[in-house]
């Protein structure tokens, strides 16, 4: 059976290339950009600046924790610093420098994290983090962004080098559809209502999108009108767009490639509960670390991909 | 600002020791210890050393910078800011106290002048002097950038990270002071984690390294300054080790890591500040 989808694609790359590209225009845009990374420059797509502005990029070796705290001391003067390694080093590793150097010294530093996630693939669990974007939310002052697709990281990364104030941007490995405009605008904060319906929301965040979006067709099929929202920042949560859908829809799912304990889905959680204690089904990790496999293989085995929205949804739907 | 004579030096360094010992017996909380030991390398850099402009700017730009990686001596350094026209003397008295500027540990947070960076979980302010500097060479700012750690902070493996990156980029426009008094909280450093030979090993890391042998000496921390200063801008991070003594200004505090810590009650308090004659006016 063919699916009618709302949103389709003719390309597919890997989120942490857009990362890339948005860095390299940010760059050209303010000479106040500059680079760190700890020996993933490849990896993160991060060469190309490096190449065109070598005087402001910093290589730090295999040392995390130096490099939040180069980065935090490379704002006193005035510099933006994108500092990027794998979301694991990124986050777990460098918590209290992340905590007292970046967040409650409110500095202006990009935390750029790759390879989040199951989807990172064949490396196995002690690369695939789960739990960054629960650390990250917890942290006052900490903008917390996870996008979807190549466009959307792009757009992304070129927001928050405007944005003034301490940023977690997550991003990816695989190769994944691209089904976002180009040169969209990015609004960090801002839910993106990709598709209407009437019986369940769909909150979606990263590459979990894309599954929302099959999800839905998938469920339009069976006469179930989903809405699908984008929900690209997790900090600060768009509570206005939540409470506004699950008020029509009167039940939602969320989803994401990251444990339950800690992500979008407890915030979501939060907001309804407080508002409209609609029904919710979570989509996510539960409790558990990932393994090795391909990401295809791992988002069938942990329970994150399209089939298990639908499920979700109507788990959802029957708890009305 | 005007250079101020050694004795008036001294006698600001007697003050600060008055300070930090009022401040931490008020609210029965604090570290006294490392800030008397470090009263002259504290008056010796912002009464003498520093280029700096006490009417605060976060982003430092055109002046040299300080950074207080130990955060634990916030006492002595509160004081220092304070006497050096930071923000007003009175403002002393609410140290650690609930709604103040001056918290436990440094931060940016409340927006207290002089501040640039929150510190007190060890071993991170070596990284930010660095990028600090890094950034004054982009800029074009020929000022310097400095900082303070204590010995036993060494023994945190982010200020490796940071000494191997210092050499490798030759940040030159770097002074590190270590506050080598030998004490650490559960007792002297020989005895919780030997440091073994500091020089030889900032050396082995590519560093210019001074020794200031007598680091209550205000003319010995003076002449170490200048000296780590006029090293700067060849091509290697300075490291200057300061020895000092822990307590150094009250008899019964001087050397032993038990005041590290812990405050004096009423009666020692009485005592060590009758061997501090008020030269400034308490706050």
């Amino acid at each position: 059976m063919s699916l009618d989808l709302k949103f389709t694609y003719t390309e597919k790359k890997d989120t942490r290339s857009g990362f890339g590209d948005g860095f390299l225009e940010a760059g050209r845009r303010n000479p106040n950009v500059v680079g760190l990374c700890a020996d993933l420059i490849g990896s993160l797509k991060m060469g190309d600046f490096q190449k065109e502005f070598p005087e402001r990029f910093f290589q730090t070796g295999i040392a995390e924790a130096n490099m939040i705290g180069l980065a935090a001391g490379m704002t006193i003067g005035g510099k933006i610093p994108f500092a990027g390694t794998f979301a694991n080093f990124a986050t777990g590793r460098v918590y209290d420098q992340i905590r007292q150097s970046v967040a409650y010294s409110d500095k202006n530093v990009k935390i750029c994290a790759s390879h989040a996630g199951l989807t990172l693939g064949e490396d196995g669990a002690t690369h695939q983090i789960l739990e960054d974007l629960g650390m990250m939310k917890m942290l006052p002052h900490m903008t917390v962004i996870n996008p979807c697709d190549y466009n959307q990281t792009k757009a992304a990364t070129l927001a928050i080098a405007e944005h003034e104030g301490p940023v977690y941007l997550r991003f990816g490995r695989p190769s994944w559809p691209i089904f976002t405009p180009t040169d969209q605008k990015f609004e960090i904060g801002k839910a993106w209502k990709m598709i209407d319906g009437k019986d369940v929301t769909i909150f979606a965040t990263g590459h979990l999108v894309w599954e929302a979006v099959v999800a839905e067709a998938m469920l339009r099929a069976e006469g179930i009108h989903a809405e699908v929202i984008n929900i690209h920042t997790i900090k600060p949560l768009d509570e206005e767009a939540i409470l506004e859908s699950v008020a029509k829809t009167g039940c939602a799912v969320s989803a994401e490639e990251h444990q339950i304990n800690g992500g979008l889905g407890d915030s979501i959680a939060q907001t309804l509960i407080r508002h409209n204690p609609a029904p919710l089904e979570y989509v996510g990790v539960n409790d558990s670390f990932g393994e090795s496999g391909t990401p295809t293989q791992l988002l069938e085995k942990y329970g994150l991909n399209a089939e298990n929205i639908v499920k979700a949804a109507k788990r959802a739907l029957e708890r009305k | 600002m005007e250079k101020k004579s050694i004795e008036d030096l001294q006698k600001i360094c007697t003050q600060l020791r008055r300070d930090v010992l009022r401040m931490v017996h008020a609210v029965q909380s604090g570290h006294p210890g490392a800030p008397l030991g470090c009263a002259e390398f504290f008056v010796a850099l912002y009464f003498d050393q520093l280029r700096h402009n006490p009417d605060f700017k976060m982003n430092g730009k055109g002046e040299d910078l300080f950074f207080l990686s130990n955060g634990h001596l916030s006492a002595g350094w509160y004081s220092v800011l304070a006497r050096s026209g930071y923000f007003p003397v009175e403002e002393l008295k609410t140290f650690r106290k609930l709604n103040s500027r001056l918290q436990g540990h440094p931060a940016t947070h409340e927006h207290l002048p002089g501040i640039r960076i929150a510190s007190g979980s060890l071993g991170q302010g070596l990284s930010v002097a660095l990028g600090a500097a890094q950034t004054k060479k982009l800029n074009g700012d020929d000022k310097l950038v400095y900082i303070l750690m204590g010995d036993g902070e060494l023994q945190e493996g982010q200020v490796w990270e940071a000494a191997m990156y210092a050499a490798h980029y030759g940040v030159d426009n770097l002074i590190a002071t270590v506050d080598y008094n030998g004490q650490q909280i559960d007792g002297p450093t020989t005895k919780i984690m030997d440091l073994k030979n500091l020089k030889a090993k900032w050396e082995a890391f590519g560093w210019e390294v001074i020794e200031t042998k007598n680091g209550n000496d205000l003319k010995s921390v003076m002449e170490g300054l200048e000296k780590a200063k006029s090293l700067t801008g060849k091509g290697k991070p300075i490291m200057n080790l300061l020895y000092t003594e822990m307590g150094y200004g009250v008899d019964f505090m001087v050397g032993t890591h038990k005041w590290h810590g812990s405050p004096p009650n009423d009666e020692q308090l009485a005592k060590a500040l009758g061997q501090l004659e008020e030269t400034l006016g308490d706050y």
